[in-house]
């Protein structure tokens, strides 16, 4: 007879080994399937083919050193990714740090904390479009500039520009940072803190010391958040760069809507290994740090 | 590795939490090279006096000499104390030796003379085989010695030990207990160790501060703090004294100087065992009582519960002691 106790671990973990399996692993590898795929302008067929993959590069390493439009686009893609990590990381860590270290009531804690999450309440398009009277051409800051005679006429790059992009991105996304490393910095022990002043450690030791190794993880987990919605995102970029910066999530946008889904999932799957890539190049580089 | 200079003065220290007073105006010398106990109950202000030592916690008032050097202001480091904590915050991302070492990385010591000194130290508390394992991979007892070795790394003068005994469990800790007595005989220098354990202190100590309320209710050496509790507090903290009403004030007894004689008006209302020594609660006209008995004269007697005896004792084992 089956014994639901012995196995009760096991039958436990099914309904989430479900959902991972049935909304991630099989999703997956459809678009993997579907990439090897033909197509035409009506239907896709079966197949196992690498045109695909090969339309993605055409003419790319030949037109060295121009760029084709893919490798374009992942430049431009992965120029936000980098600025915004970096941008978000620091942000995210001064405000855990804050949060964790320079609050002293645990209760001032939860009230600053739900303050930051009080932006979540309202969507992300909302609060990606409430830039727009603020940034346009005669929005508040530029007649602001101008009526304190800053400048003479308005400024073109603070909308539809590659800083608009880069601010929307920070906005939305440094919450992403902060509530996992505020979760790292809060499991550590406050007694290490006092250990190593002890020791004779000034506070920037303490924190290149103690405080950023231990939270490491959660600085991998916000950096893994914000790199693969910026990777993928194509919404942000549109909006804010009015519709004239590429995105790689676009190109895919663009592709579904002219039903080239064999295009579009060749194209997700080099998004994936390129997104893949570059976490394990950063959890590998926070390694060697730690080894100096 | 004699470093004589190191005897610690307290003056009127004081520590003051919003309204409550924490610590209330406490002196003290010590003598060098002293196992010094600070004994109380939870919240009587040992620890906030060990912290200010320490440098940990500010002073609000008086001032801290060691070695006639004024050191209320300075920070930690700079005192030429070295603190152990309560649950030995060992650095868990650092190896066994990296935590030893950490002190002289501060300092901004090379890693190979770091290293070499931090193996020195862990050779001294026979742990140099682990010095590549992480905290989480040793034994209470084991993380215990890291700790230590780790706060002995600066050579300090005075080393400031917050219940350094209350993770191990019972057997572990009366091992270390006893390591922890040679270590500072054999480092000559100054020990002040927090506790709530009056064995842990009786054992240890050579001076005992018995604390309560952020006072020191009685300062001396073990013996004679048992010999002679000044009050109350102090009687029933260090145990093995009976405290009953005497003409006006208290007098304490101690367990072992009380005679039980069968028949009488008082009662056995409980036996414990405990190997060489037997315990026996009595009721008696003066209130409840408490007999140690040597095994031997428990044999004799074969007092059983419910036994009707007197209990008597001499006049000059009945102890004054203030209210």
């Amino acid at each position: 007879m089956f014994d639901v106790k012995r196995h009760s671990a096991t039958l436990l973990s099914f309904p989430f080994a479900f959902v991972i399996f049935a909304f991630f692993v099989v999703p997956l590898c459809l678009v993997i399937m579907v990439s090897f795929w033909d197509y035409n302008s009506y239907s896709i067929i079966p197949d196992f083919i690498f045109t695909n993959y090969q339309d993605i590069f055409y003419g790319c390493v030949k037109s060295l050193p121009d760029l084709c439009t893919s490798f374009a686009t992942y430049i431009s893609s992965l120029k936000f990714v980098f600025i915004t990590w970096l941008i978000t990381l620091l942000t995210g860590f001064l405000v855990a740090l804050f949060l964790v270290f320079c609050v002293s009531t645990l209760q001032m804690q939860i009230v600053l904390f739900l303050l930051c999450t009080i932006p979540f309440w309202t969507s992300n398009v909302i609060r990606m479009i409430s830039w727009i009277p603020l940034l346009g051409r005669n929005g508040l800051v530029n007649s602001t500039m101008q009526n304190i005679g800053l400048t003479d006429s308005p400024a073109e790059w603070l909308l539809y520009s590659e800083f608009s992009v880069t601010l929307a991105f920070v906005h939305l996304y440094t919450l992403f940072m902060v509530v996992p490393i505020f979760n790292s910095m809060m499991r550590i022990d406050r007694s290490l803190i006092e250990a190593a002043h002890d020791a004779g450690a000034s506070s920037f030791q303490t924190l290149a010391n103690i405080i950023i190794p231990l939270s490491r993880p959660g600085i991998i987990i916000g950096s893994i958040f914000v790199i693969t919605i910026v990777m993928g995102d194509f919404i942000t970029i549109g909006v804010m760069g009015g519709q004239q910066i590429p995105s790689v999530g676009k190109i895919i946008n663009v592709e579904m809507t002219y039903l080239q889904f064999p295009a579009a999932a060749a194209n997700a799957v080099i998004l994936i290994i390129t997104t893949l890539m570059i976490i394990f190049a950063m959890t590998k580089l926070v390694d060697i740090r730690k080894e100096l | 590795m004699n470093q004589p200079n190191n005897h610690l003065d307290l003056i009127d220290l004081e520590k003051r939490y919003g309204e409550t007073l924490a610590v209330r105006g406490i002196n003290l010398s010590l003598p060098e090279n002293t196992y010094c106990c600070l004994l109380g109950p939870s919240g009587c202000g040992k620890t906030s006096l060990l912290r200010m030592i320490a440098g940990h916690e500010d002073i609000t008032n008086g001032t801290v000499f060691l070695d006639n050097r004024n050191i209320s202001n300075e920070p930690p480091a700079a005192r030429s104390t070295s603190m152990m904590f309560q649950s030995y915050a060992l650095f868990p991302h650092l190896k066994v030796i990296d935590n030893v070492a950490f002190a002289l990385k501060i300092m901004g010591v090379g890693k190979t003379e770091r290293h070499a000194r931090a193996m020195e130290l862990l050779e001294s508390v026979q742990l140099h085989t682990m010095s590549q394992r992480y905290p989480s991979q040793l034994s209470g007892g084991q993380q215990q010695r890291v700790a230590l070795a780790r706060a002995l790394i600066t050579k300090p003068k005075l080393l400031l030990l917050d219940e350094p005994l209350s993770a191990l469990d019972p057997f572990l800790r009366i091992e270390m207990r006893s390591e922890l007595k040679l270590l500072q005989r054999q480092l000559g220098i100054t020990f002040v160790h927090v506790t709530h354990s009056q064995e842990e202190a009786m054992a240890l100590a050579d001076v005992i501060l018995v604390m309560n309320d952020g006072r020191v209710e009685q300062q001396g050496s073990p013996i004679e703090l048992f010999t002679k509790p000044r009050n109350t507090f102090v009687a029933r903290f260090i145990g093995g004294h009976n405290v009953i009403e005497g003409e006006g004030l208290p007098v304490s007894i101690r367990e072992d100087r009380i005679k039980l004689t069968p028949g009488g008006s008082d009662k056995v209302t409980g036996v414990e065992f405990l190997g060489s020594v037997v315990r026996l609660k009595v009721i008696s006209d003066r209130g409840p009582l408490t007999v140690v008995q040597s095994d031997m004269e428990f044999t004799k007697s074969k007092l059983d519960l419910g036994d009707q005896v007197k209990a008597s004792w001499l006049k000059k084992d009945q102890l004054q002691l203030e209210a």
